[in-house]
């Protein structure tokens, strides 16, 4: 690969993104633009981590949402019950659900296909099931209160804030994920996705390297769950619900399994088209279960790679 | 205490045939076409309440059935041509969340067109409990287990004793076989779409004046039917209907024993037991992967 080449498909994209959340707020008519704008860095984080998983390594997870909810509750139960600072409970509720991830991933991520999607299913269906039923703990189905985020001092508020705060972890996440898929480790995980059993007798460690990233797609997930709930001061089972998980994948796929970029694109268009649709609010059930099938069967590859083959297709 | 574990076992039963049929619906499109169809759930609540809606609306109780069954087996149609086959070659994560996409699409509009309360129907032969062994049992218990009986039978014989039959058993064994020798595999994916929303949507019928029915009671149906036909084996139908049983008892003793709480935590747990110790369930079969 040449370096121009590399540079090209490395930074260029960094700075692309860069340049997007830096000028984003010149368009930003209210406090509610920075709003729906930290939510799409939230997911989007979110979707980085399960992109990994999904997109290079080939592994699917519809229970990544229970990671989702580890983050948040653990940035709600920390300071309410251990006065912890909510920035310690965030890399708590992290290490938590990389330890959840290792201790579930190594039996679960033997399985594949059909059987992985619904053991990951299973997995966050509980994680959900426990957060409503544990109530002394979590506050039931009614979620309790999450303090607000005080970083050196300084206590982290406003939309607008929120929307720089996100916006720099998700490029954070981004550059980190972009490292991983150019390790060795990702390229191993490549080498798993097209074939798992070529990748083995070329002696990638397959069980290692799958629960290596599987891990690395929970902590991801706990973090944008932690900030999620930090962010809107209050938590609910919802946010570990199977719906939340269908979203993200959906989000994954909309954007373009396998694109870092892709992760974005995809968390922007499920956050802020229910938004526009909200005048059809009724409706935003129906919606959501129309564009996901309508993307899946004309858009299968998703948006980012697919506008990237048209116009690579120009350009020769 | 046996009258009570009697009890337990009754109810469970009965959940647990629902399950089995929903889990049959589930095998019949697996074996027919590969995919797991999450909208399952969906047919069993569009049967309910399509039902619920019509006799509200004067329709009598047994043709408004009957057009309810109809009606979701149009659905059941509808989504493997519209959405099922424009996405033929798709990954199977594809085709698992256009049939998630379909079922919140479903949910959705049974939400608009319907609302999001909780419906009931007349029971078939009353509200009266039969005693037995110091048990009780709900009549309409006694309808769902005897339909569920003779949807099997029905089911079995089918597939055993017909042309189109033996061609829907043919081309779970082998689709491109079944191809080979000139049959319409398409036309029967098309027929095991239809079949599974009809199972699906007199299940719906017939629970209804049990447990109640609302526009977003699907997703946990479909989740456990699957539970029930994973924890059978996936692909055998036998499988799913043990296995739709074995997880309503154990659900049903787990909330009169344990905590009711966690009742619906126990399909999930089983899914997850099932696929890491014995992955091909109980009466499934290893599959030898080719390189």
């Amino acid at each position: 690969m040449s370096v121009r080449s590399l540079a090209e498909r490395r930074y260029l994209p960094v700075l692309a993104i860069v340049v997007l959340i830096a000028t984003a707020p010149l368009f930003f008519h209210s406090l509610f633009y920075y709003r729906i704008g930290a939510l799409v860095f939230i997911f989007a984080l979110a979707v980085v981590g399960l992109n990994l998983l999904m997109g290079f390594a080939g592994q699917v997870s519809l229970g990544h949402a229970g990671f989702l909810g580890i983050g948040a509750y653990a940035v709600a139960i920390g300071p309410t019950f251990f006065g912890l600072p909510p920035w310690a409970s965030l890399i708590i509720g992290g290490v938590l659900s990389g330890v959840v991830a290792f201790a579930v991933g190594r039996p679960i991520l033997q399985l594949r296909g059909h059987y992985l999607a619904v053991a990951t299913l299973g997995f966050g269906v509980l994680i959900s099931i426990v957060l409503t039923n544990e109530a002394e703990w979590t506050g039931g189905p009614d979620g309790m209160n999450v303090p607000h985020l005080v970083l050196f001092g300084w206590t982290v508020r406003g939309a607008d804030v929120w929307y720089w705060l996100t916006g720099a972890t998700f490029i954070g996440g981004f550059v980190l994920a972009g490292n991983m898929v150019d390790s060795p480790t990702g390229r191993a995980l490549q080498a798993i996705h097209d074939s798992e059993i070529a990748a083995r007798i070329l002696g990638v460690d397959v069980a290692s390297k799958k629960l290596t990233i599987f891990i690395i797609s929970a902590v991801y997930a706990s973090v944008a769950g932690s900030y999620l709930a930090l962010f809107n001061g209050l938590v609910t089972p919802e946010v570990a619900g199977f719906l939340r998980s269908i979203e993200l994948v959906a989000m994954v796929v909309l954007g373009g399994m396998g694109s870092v970029v892709g992760a974005l694109v995809g968390a922007a268009v499920l956050v802020v088209l229910p938004q526009a649709l909200t005048v059809f609010h009724e409706y935003e059930q129906a919606l959501l279960g129309l564009i996901i099938m309508v993307f899946m069967i004309f858009l299968r590859r998703g948006i980012v790679p697919s506008l990237a083959a048209t116009l690579s297709g120009w350009r020769r | 205490m046996t009258a009570e574990l009697l009890q337990f076992i009754f109810s469970g039963l009965t959940v647990g045939a629902v399950y089995a049929l929903v889990g049959l619906g589930f095998t019949l499109i697996y074996n027919a076409s590969d995919i797991i169809n999450f909208a399952q759930g969906e047919f069993v609540m569009l049967g309910g309440m399509i039902t619920v809606f019509l006799a509200a609306a004067g329709v009598p109780l047994p043709l408004a059935a009957l057009l309810a069954i109809a009606l979701t087996t149009t659905v059941g149609l509808a989504l493997h041509r519209f959405a099922i086959e424009p996405a033929r070659g798709a990954s199977p994560v594809a085709l698992i969340m256009i049939t998630i996409g379909a079922s919140i699409f479903l949910r959705g509009i049974a939400q608009i067109v319907f609302d999001k309360r909780f419906h009931s129907l007349p029971s078939l032969f009353g509200n009266e409990p039969v005693r037995f062994g110091g048990a009780t049992i709900l009549p309409q218990s006694l309808v769902v287990l005897a339909s569920a009986g003779i949807i099997v039978l029905l089911l079995w014989l089918f597939i055993e004793r017909t042309l189109l039959g033996k061609a829907v058993a043919a081309t779970a064994a082998n689709r491109l076989a079944a191809r080979l020798i000139g049959m319409n595999t398409r036309r029967i994916v098309d027929f095991s779409f239809a079949v599974s929303a009809l199972i699906g949507a007199i299940a719906g019928i017939l629970i209804t004046p049990i447990t109640l029915t609302s526009y977003d009671a699907g997703t946990l149906l479909a989740l456990k039917g699957f539970a029930a036909a994973m924890l059978g084996g996936m692909g055998s139908g036998p499988g799913a209907v043990v296995g739709g049983l074995v997880l309503g008892m154990l659900e049903a003793l787990s909330a009169g024993y344990i905590s009711s709480n966690y009742k619906d935590a126990v399909a999930f747990l089983v899914i997850l037991v099932v696929l890491i110790f014995m992955p091909h369930g109980l009466f499934g079969r290893a599959k030898i992967e080719r390189v």
